[in-house]
Formats: C-alpha cells, structure tokens, sequence
C-alpha cells in the first residue's frame, strides 16, 4: 500500500469544510454510541469483570491480609481503596475495546465507506475517540452508582467532575487504542494488544496498590503508565487526598490539575499519531 | 468532457505491476465496463478512481477533478458499491443509509426524501428498519447500490457488483441499477468477470495482466471474432486440425478436447464439415459469439482459467500480504 504524504507534488491536499467534517465527527460518534447502547450483552459483560475484580479481590485480599492491610492505608478498607481502581479499570477496558472496533469495521468491510468518505482522516480518528470516550465514560457512570454502597457519598458537583474525570482518561485511552487499530489487519492480534499492552496498564496503574515504596524499576514503569493519571486523580476524588497524595516525580506531588494535563497532552500527542497512521496506510 | 479521464495509469505491488499502462476516456452518463479475470488490475484501478490507492504513475481524473490532488471533491463526487459489502449489518438499512447520507453532505432538508426515494427504487423501504444482519446477500447489495445514489454522485462505481449471486438475483439488481442509472443521468463504471453481465455496457474494456486489450462496443467486439463460433468432437482431433487447416484453411483450436474454430456462416459450414471431414465427427456444437470468445481470442486464454495463472495468484497473495488492498 503506498505510503505518502499529506502534500502532493508540492501541492497541499484539499481538506474538505470544517462544516463537513464535523458532520463526519458526529456522525461517526453516533454510530458507536447507538451500536453500543443496542448491545446489552456487552454493557453486562464489561461490568461483570470489574465487579469481580472488586468482589473477588477486595474480599480475599481483605480477608487474608486483614488488618495490617487497612493500617498501612490509613484505616480505610481494601474493598474502597480498590473502588476507584475498579471503575478506571471500566474505562480502560471499554474505550480499548471501543477503539478497537475499527479493526472489526476493516474486517466486516464498514471502514471502506468511512475511508473514501468526503472527510478527513483526522474527523474520522476524532469521531472514533468521542465515541470511545463516551461509551466508557458511561460505563463508569454504572459503577458510581455503587459508591453509597461503599460507603461515599455523592453530590452533584462530584458526579460532574466525576464524569468529566472519566471523560478524559476514556478519551487518553481510545487514542491509543485508535493508533494500535489503525496498524492492526486482524481480530487475532487483538488478544496480543490486551496481554501485552492493556493488562499491564491496568497492573500498573495503581488501581491494585498504592503506587508507593514500589521497586525501583516498577516506579519508573509506572509513572510512564497513562491509566496511573487517571487512578489517582479519581481516588483523590472519592476518597480524598490521603490515599491518593498524587504521583511523585523528582520530590514533586502530581495534582489532579497536572494528572489533567498530562492526559490532555498524552491524548493530543496519540491522536495526531493516529491521525497521521491513518493517511499513511490506507 | 469527460467523466473519467485516464491516461497511462500504473500500479506496482513491490515488483509486480497490477495495472500496467491503462488509458481511457468514459462520456459523461455511459455505462462502461472492465471486463476481465480475476488479478487482471480491476479492482486496483477502481481503488486508484475513488482515491483509496495512490497510482505508482499516471493520472486520473474523475468528474473533473485529479484523483492524486482533489481527493475530497472527487469522493463527494462518486459513488461506489464494492465488491465485499461495506455496510454495518448492527445497523438497521435506514441507520446505515443515514449514516452516509451525513459523511456525505446531503442537506438536512433533503435527507429523508432522499432515503426514502433510493429505498423504494431498491424495494427496501418496507424493510428500513430491519438490522442488516437479516438481509438476503441480494437485499445487502441493493441497499448498498441505493446507498451509493443517495449523494447524487455523478459517478457510480461498482465492482463486480452482482459476485456471488443467483442469476435471477442478479438480473433483479441490474433492473434497479440501470433505473437508477438513467434517472439520474450518471456514468457508471463497472468491473465484472460475468459475460452476461458486461452486455449491459455501452463499452467495455477487456483487460488482462494489467494491460487494456481491447476497447469497443460489446457488438464490435465480438465482430472481431468472425460470425460463427463452431464446436466439434473428434475422436483424433490432431488429424482433423489438419485436415481442417489443409481443405478450408481455418485454424482450429482445441479446447477442453474439442475444436473450436470461427466461420462466417456457422449454419452452411455444418454440413459440409461433417460430410466431408477426413475424421468423423461425433458432435458439433454452433453459438454466435460471446465475450468468451472474444476475451479467448484476445488474450489465448478463457477467462475462467486465470484463477490457476501464477502472476494472478501472485498479485492475488500480494493483496493479501498488504491487508487487501481493495480497501
């Protein structure tokens, strides 16, 4: 497949209108939105690991470590340490999958009708992002539900900046998952990408453990981890600043400003990646 | 001016050249056809026309506008059914007929009637709200040739568009099409390896190996064959191509354990042949000519048999290699 420039001979390539593509944008969004509030199957399956996770492990680790466990966090329980952990593990999960499905779509044949579409690659990365982000952010909408069951309560302004929380980590997340997609031919490698990639974003990003006295080479592993941006901020939200002091970096305390706009910027820089492997392969 | 305008196109795959030098000009509203085998460049040169490949060299211009330089007006400009369907079947047919009809630009004040209109042609509207997943192979192209309309392109594309169908599907579908067609006014630029299917172009481009070997109206080529097409069984075909050659002067060829030779009238040959042939004849078959015979005569080969041809299934290994390079 010929790879090539954005510019031809020189000439700059015609775009198509803004108003255009953000007709594209909506649309392609739309598209993800209403298939994946059609799929119920999906909806359940994606809340059931989590749940899991936190039923399984919450009491087990709870059970067994016991008291020596809730002391070194402060007098709070493993099952609501956990929670924040759980919810990000949602949003990872679902906006992976949700950016993963432009590999479905090159395999059933839909991103050819997307692909000589009027509108730009970059309306069509876009579209597929928001669409990612939105699904997840919902998806961890679900599991705030939880949160008096805990044991946290719950007002208006936190649940919008919860949201909004969810929104952007969501948002990080798809961009990636869009730049494995766009090199991706097939579903098998898909198994690959979680092991490999996801499942050590998840390990790693503080949504187990305190990201605390950790060896020296998983410290550095994990602030390279963008998940951990997200985990600490949302723990910081529903549990408050002593379980979640903020990722250290040199004798630095990240707050959920700096959290914020390093996944902003994470966000930036994977979707211009995506944007471009999407004009160079197809 | 004209609808497509192509002049010297090239396409390599590494080393292996899929389109090899293709010029050719189709008229504004004509019904145009690539007819060849599988492999033989089709697919490649629509995926060059509707801006999803880049050609290694040459130029192309749709509608007016450069292939290479004026992408999103030649995408806003076409119309196009593939080979291997592109809709999203968890969508229901009015879902994915929307869906296009946004990426499209089609004015919101318009957007209803149009859908409504392309279904009714294709005889989905009843059907709108079914998933696509529920459709028929057949009910999935038509709504895929409606899909294709609902812009108003000037150019429709479609590539091998009733592959995998039963005949009565197909003519079903070409009944649609050619409505549409004319309705609107558009070019059409169709691949097929269907001989049947061809005879609908008002022109037709043989091409093999990545090479035009003929261009003509379906009539003037198969005029190139000569009138009659005979088909005879010999139990020494060996001997009666001599005999055939030495008495008449014809060629003939053998094919699948007959000769086949080209006469100017089929119907006066027939007896002279059987009673005066050397070898007896066991059977003898007589049909006016078809693209068969005229893609047999251009290229020596049937056009059936290129599946087995190793540079076909190189180009065909090489497509897959890229992750099909149809896209």
């Amino acid at each position: 497949m010929a790879t090539y420039a954005p510019t031809v001979n020189g000439q700059p390539e015609r775009y198509a209108g803004l108003e255009a593509n953000l007709r594209g944008i909506y649309i392609i969004w739309y598209r993800d939105v209403l298939r994946s509030s059609r799929d119920r199957a999906r909806i359940i399956a994606s809340l059931g690991q989590p749940l899991l996770f936190l039923i399984v492990f919450g009491a087990g680790l709870s059970a067994s470590l016991g008291a020596g466990l809730t002391q070194q966090l402060g007098n709070v329980s493993y099952v609501r340490f956990l929670y924040p952990g759980i919810i990000s593990m949602a949003v990872l999960f679902t906006s992976i999958f949700s950016a993963m499905s432009i590999v479905w779509d090159r395999e059933f044949g839909f991103l050819r009708e997307l692909l000589v579409a009027p509108v730009s690659r970059a309306a069509v990365v876009l579209g597929k992002a928001l669409g990612g982000s939105t699904i997840a952010m919902f998806q961890g909408a679900i599991l705030i539900i939880l949160a008096p069951v805990i044991g946290i309560g719950l007002n208006p302004l936190l649940i919008v900046e919860l949201l909004a929380l969810m929104f952007l980590v969501a948002f990080a997340i798809a961009s990636v998952g869009i730049l494995i997609a766009s090199r991706l031919q097939t579903m098998e490698s898909f198994q690959m990408i979680i092991n490999f990639l996801v499942m050590p974003m998840f390990f790693l990003s503080g949504a187990f453990f305190p990201l605390r006295q950790l060896p020296r080479w998983m410290a550095v592993v994990t602030r390279l981890d963008p998940v951990a941006y997200g985990v600490d901020p949302l723990r910081r939200l529903l549990l408050g600043s002593t379980l979640a002091p903020g990722i250290q970096i040199g004798g630095y305390h990240l707050g959920t400003l700096d959290d914020i706009g390093i996944l902003a910027v994470f966000a930036v820089v994977m979707l211009l990646l995506a944007m471009r492997s999407f004009e160079t392969t197809e | 001016m004209p609808s497509i305008e192509v002049s010297d196109l090239r396409k390599n795959f590494g080393p292996v050249p899929a389109v090899d030098g293709v010029s050719f000009d189709v008229e504004e509203g004509e019904v145009f056809g690539f007819l060849g085998p599988n492999g033989a460049g089709k697919t490649t040169t629509i995926n060059i026309l509707c801006t999803l490949l880049r050609p290694t060299s040459g130029t192309a211009k749709v509608a007016g506008y450069d292939v290479q330089t004026q992408r999103n007006a030649v995408r806003q400009s076409i119309g196009l059914v593939f080979q291997d369907p592109s809709l999203d079947v968890q969508l229901t047919g009015l879902e994915n007929l929307r869906f296009h009809a946004h990426v499209y630009n089609v004015p919101g004040s318009e957007r209803n009637s149009r859908i409504e209109e392309v279904l009714r042609v294709v005889e989905l509207w009843d059907r709108r709200n079914a998933v696509v997943k529920t459709y028929s192979g057949g009910m999935k192209r038509r709504l895929e040739i409606a899909r294709g309309l609902i812009h108003h392109p000037r150019v429709l594309f479609l590539d091998e568009p009733t592959i995998g169908l039963d005949p009565q599907t197909r003519d079903h579908i070409w009944t649609h099409i050619l409505q549409l067609q004319r309705a609107h006014e558009i070019t059409l630029f169709m691949t097929t390896h269907y001989m049947e299917e061809a005879e609908h172009c008002r022109r037709i481009a043989v091409i093999d190996q990545g090479k035009i070997v003929a261009l003509d109206t379906p009539d003037a080529l198969k005029r190139m064959v000569g009138a009659d097409i005979i088909s005879l069984r010999t139990p020494d075909n060996e001997k009666a191509i001599v005999d055939i050659r030495q008495r008449y002067g014809l060629e003939a060829q053998s094919q699948d354990g007959r000769l086949r030779l080209e006469v100017p009238n089929g119907a006066e040959f027939i007896p002279r042949v059987v009673h005066e042939l050397a070898v007896p004849v066991e059977s003898v078959d007589l049909h006016r000519p078809t693209l068969d015979d005229v893609f047999l005569k251009l290229t020596g080969h049937a056009i059936r048999d290129q599946e087995a041809d190793p540079l076909a299934t190189a180009r065909a290994m090489g497509r897959m290699w890229r992750g099909g390079g149809r896209r």
